[in-house]
């Protein structure tokens, strides 16, 4: 299941509905936060940007290769757009599998491949003004390494 | 033929523009586009830049591609979601 969208998400309703979808064993999501600091900044939050249609179709993709690779029975992307501000939930990713091995790995692996791979941008609002993101060599090494 | 061409983050802010219609010749490629959109002034030379990536109807693209009429060709940098 993949949502991008503006509101907020309820991880306790995404979990629920991740333990509804199949009988599994083990659950393992993430949740990624909008920092406070970074590169020593201070920053006020976030402005996200996705290209629709295609940010939704390379979701799906890393799902299906998640599930190519682990015996993983579902798996949940939220992802949100727009202004986020500091300690907002910026995206959930959530796996289900009859064993916590197949979950932890496939939930770590869906987390890097969408860094690297899905067409969302990040421009961070700081006291010195709005600079846009740079992709970062490690988030690309950690792609890699799967 | 007539190709939709899209622009995200920093590059829609650096060219002012986040969509736009391009007619080319039939049998155009995505260079011949990238071309043309390079000839139209200085600060479109950012689309030279290496790290700028392509996608041709919603899928990435890794070189270059033939056109047909109706094609979406996106140019971004790279992604920074997560």
């Amino acid at each position: 299941m993949i949502r991008v969208q503006q509101e907020d998400f309820d991880v306790g309703e995404e979990y629920q509905q991740l333990r509804n979808r199949a009988s599994a064993g083990a659950i393992v999501f993430f949740v990624g936060l909008v920092r406070d600091m970074n590169l020593n900044q201070q920053v006020k939050g976030l402005s996200l940007e996705h290209y629709p249609g295609m940010t939704e179709t390379q979701l799906k993709e890393i799902i299906e290769k998640a599930k190519s690779r682990w015996p993983i029975q579902d798996a949940s992307i939220v992802h949100r757009v727009g202004d986020l501000d500091v300690s907002d939930q910026i995206v959930f990713v959530g796996v289900n599998s009859a064993h916590r091995e197949a979950s932890f790995e496939a939930c770590h692996f869906i987390m890097d491949y969408l860094k690297t791979k899905a067409t969302f941008w990040k421009k961070e609002r700081t006291l010195e003004g709005d600079v846009w993101l740079d992709a970062r060599e490690s988030d690309l090494k950690a792609k890699n390494k799967w | 033929m007539i190709i939709k061409v899209l622009f995200f983050a920093r590059l829609k802010e650096q060219l002012g523009e986040n969509t736009m219609s391009v007619e080319l010749p039939a049998d155009s490629d995505t260079n011949v586009l990238k071309q043309l959109l390079l000839a139209k002034g200085e600060q479109w030379k950012v689309l030279n830049d290496e790290a700028i990536l392509m996608a041709l109807n919603q899928q990435h693209l890794s070189q270059t591609a033939m056109l047909s009429d109706g094609d979406e060709v996106a140019f971004f940098p790279p992604v920074t979601g997560g």
